[in-house]
């Protein structure tokens, strides 16, 4: 596909996966050091352009540049292009004139992204990095999350720790409001390619529409889904699912589809809980399982940084695709 | 020569407004001072004629204006167009419909100005249907919305009966559209695109056709674009309902996995639907299901269409492709397709006394000379259209207009505007 740029999961590949897994595990490194800095892209311009509020991913993205040495131009905006007459086109493109390399992209709708990378490639030769496009894709969340299951089960279980890769055969549920999910989309796409087994579990109503071509099963039973699988993978319930009816209540959906206390009882031993964040206490997962030892929620976080690094550091750095 | 009571050879004289001669070829002597265009290989017809374009004048000046749509509409052959009332301010009175006529003088085409069926446009209370009527207004549309509130809707129809108006309604359910962009289903699933359902059309469609059949109104529906709304229509035909339906060009020759890369040419409402949904649409075509290729053209500037998907304006260009993309993509004679485009649409528009009838001496000169075989790249900068939202764009098409003649002035010769 685009190569050059991070648009989705499918621009990378098997392989590309794989290669962006390695070169994270380097990057953890680099996290450790008292001055936590390399000088790959030293003299190379990140700019955030962050159309949808998102403090998180941002000052992911922006630590990781940073630990790169790029300089880091820094653009949010919540209101919509449209609302201050400028086209989103002429945004982008009176920031490109500034001089960047490289745009990470959070927009609330899906395929802004890949119209940028279209726009900037009429004027030069900056690259884009998707950092979250409406309900579409979350590409690097995606890779965070391979890598985090990678490097969990191989420090933690001896199984583990001798398989070539670490996702292969896994059975992975993936849990809650999918239909309105990036991170679903890119972690389906991501879990398939190397190997895991995908299960979604979800009402009706959170589903997408469709689910023609998706590499997953489908299942309306948490219960029977958990002790079967190695990751349980929760979603973020928002509270506007409610008042636009895909669910009654927050109550019924924690009794049916959240990860409670008794309910995680029913996880194998060597099972790993992990949720996107922001988590929802009480709501999606007890609090008692979030902070338990199988939850790898905050380890998620900090891997974040040596993926956005090793993305990075691979359109930037090198000049070569990812997925080639 | 193709009118409706069918095909033969001839030459045309035209003399003022009106045909004053047909004859067959070679038989009519040339007056001196005759404008002789060459039809060649061509099909002289009575001219298209649009139940469904968006002129933007007054209010939307930066995408069209009546001055250069005309122009658009002339040179994809079309010589009369409804033209929507969705301006600034909406046409829901007797004072805009005026201007909108006053502002038609010296188009390139006859335009009829719709009305509104709600006031302001908004789906509220009733606009004053008869004092637009008063103004020659034939038909009456909310068109962009519904009329969400069915018993607005049967007000409306029942309202509409004295005044040998037309209701036409644009079929999606509000509460069931959303804020989609696209058609709901496995495309809009994997691009992460709110969708719009089919079923929000066919809902509405539904409904209107049963209180047209309540009410004995006159109903019209705006570009139909799902089997299901297809399938009712073919329902409420088959036991009498004063119906009649339109598709758009659009919606017979895309589907919705245009809407792949993201190009906001592709968003529409109703939106590009289903390969299902289209071939559902073709079959009602040939079957006379559908009555009228209708273009809703619908230009935007590209400050409305160079941000995002979801922000996007919705809506394409037609006026100056339509032809082509009917003679290309639809497989119809072109019999069929010139009943489709010239003479049910006239009838439906009420425009029989000078539009799209046969073409006899005495007849008003509204003339098209289509050349069916005529292939040609739409090349979004050379249209006519203020706007540029086609989206055709660099697709190969067999069939344009060569000559448009509107009351007798030849106002497009060889695919060149005259003014």
């Amino acid at each position: 596909m685009s190569g050059r740029h991070l648009l989705g999961v499918a621009d990378l590949g098997t392989e590309g996966i794989d290669e962006l897994l390695r070169l994270a595990d380097t990057f953890v490194e680099v996290g450790r050091r008292p001055i936590p800095r390399v000088a790959a892209l030293r003299g190379k311009t990140v700019v955030s352009a962050f159309f949808e509020s998102s403090t998180r991913t941002r000052l992911s993205f922006e630590t990781a540049a940073k630990r790169l040495s790029a300089d880091v131009m820094t653009f949010t905006s919540s209101s919509s292009s449209l609302n201050k007459g400028e086209s989103l086109r002429d945004t982008v493109l009176t920031i490109e004139a500034m001089g960047a390399d490289a745009f990470v992209v959070r927009h609330s709708c899906a395929g802004v992204p890949s119209q940028v990378a279209g726009w900037l490639g009429e004027v030069g030769e900056a690259v884009v990095v998707n950092a979250g496009d409406g309900a579409h894709e979350h590409p690097t969340q995606a890779l965070l999350d391979c890598f985090t299951i990678t490097r969990e089960r191989r420090a933690r279980f001896a199984s583990a720790a001798t398989r070539p890769r670490a996702l292969e055969g896994l059975h992975i549920a993936i849990v809650g409001d999918i239909r309105h999910s990036r991170v679903a989309r890119s972690d389906v796409l991501a879990f398939n390619a190397l190997g895991a087994e995908v299960t979604l579990v979800a009402p009706p109503t959170l589903l997408p529409p469709s689910l023609e071509g998706w590499p997953v099963a489908l299942s309306h039973d948490l219960e029977a889904v958990l002790p079967k699988c190695d990751v349980a993978y929760l979603l973020r319930l928002q509270n506007e699912r409610m008042t636009e009816q895909f669910v009654p209540s927050l109550h019924e959906y924690t009794a049916t589809y959240g990860l409670t206390a008794s309910r995680a009882r029913l996880l194998g031993p060597e099972t790993l809980v992990m949720h996107p964040g922001p988590v929802r206490r009480g709501i999606e997962i007890a609090a008692e399982v979030a902070d338990s030892p199988r939850s790898v929620i905050t380890t998620q976080v900090a891997n974040g940084v040596a993926v956005r690094m090793a993305v990075l550091y691979h359109l930037l750095g090198s000049g070569a695709p990812v997925g080639a | 020569m193709l009118d409706q009571t069918g095909a033969r050879r001839a030459d045309v004289l035209v003399k003022g407004d009106v045909v004053s001669e047909v004859a067959l070829p070679g038989e009519l002597g040339r007056p001196a001072g005759a404008l002789v265009l060459d039809a060649e290989g061509c099909v002289v017809a009575p001219g298209l004629v649009d139940l469904h374009c968006h002129l933007r004048e007054p209010g939307g000046e930066e995408a069209e204006t009546i001055e250069t749509g005309s122009r658009a509409a002339a040179l994809g052959g079309y010589t009369a167009v409804v033209a929507m009332p969705n301006t600034e301010p909406a046409a829901s009175s007797a004072a805009v419909v005026r201007h909108v006529l006053q502002l038609s003088r010296g188009a390139l085409c006859e335009v009829h100005p719709a009305g509104t069926i709600t006031d302001g446009r908004l789906g509220r209370s009733l606009a004053n249907l008869a004092e637009m009527a008063a103004e020659g207004v034939r038909i009456f549309t909310d068109d962009g919305n519904a009329v969400a509130d069915p018993a607005l809707m049967r007000r409306a129809m029942e309202y509409s009966r004295s005044l040998g108006a037309v209701i036409a309604d644009h079929c999606e359910d509000p509460a069931l559209t959303g804020d989609g962009c696209m058609n709901e289903g496995a495309v809009s699933s994997l691009l992460g695109l709110p969708g719009r359902p089919g079923v929000a059309e066919e809902v509405m469609v539904l409904r209107d056709l049963a209180l047209a059949r309540a009410t004995g109104a006159r109903l019209h529906l705006l570009h139909v674009s799902t089997a299901g709304a297809v399938a009712a229509v073919r329902a409420a035909k088959a036991v009498g309902v004063a119906v009649t339906a339109e598709a758009t060009p659009h919606h017979l020759a895309l589907e919705e996995d245009c809407v792949a890369g993201y190009d906001t040419s592709y968003k529409v409402n109703p939106p590009l639907r289903s390969h299902d949904d289209r071939s559902a649409l073709l079959e009602a075509l040939a079957q006379g299901v559908v009555d009228a290729i209708a273009t809703d053209h619908a230009p935007h500037p590209p400050e409305a269409k160079q941000v995002s998907f979801c922000e996007a304006a919705p809506g394409m260009l037609g006026l100056e492709t339509a032809f082509g993309v009917a003679s290309t993509c639809l497989g119809l004679p072109i019999d069929r397709v010139l009943a489709l485009m010239s003479w049910q649409p006239a009838a439906i528009a009420g425009l029989t006394g000078t539009q799209g009838g046969p073409v006899v001496p005495g007849a008003a000169a509204n003339l098209c000379v289509l050349d069916p075989a005529r292939r040609w790249t739409v090349v979004p900068s050379a249209l006519a259209s203020r706007s540029r939202n086609t989206p055709f764009a660099g697709r190969q098409l067999v069939g344009r207009a060569r000559h448009t003649v509107l009351a007798g002035e030849p106002v497009v010769v060889a695919e060149e505007a005259q003014r």
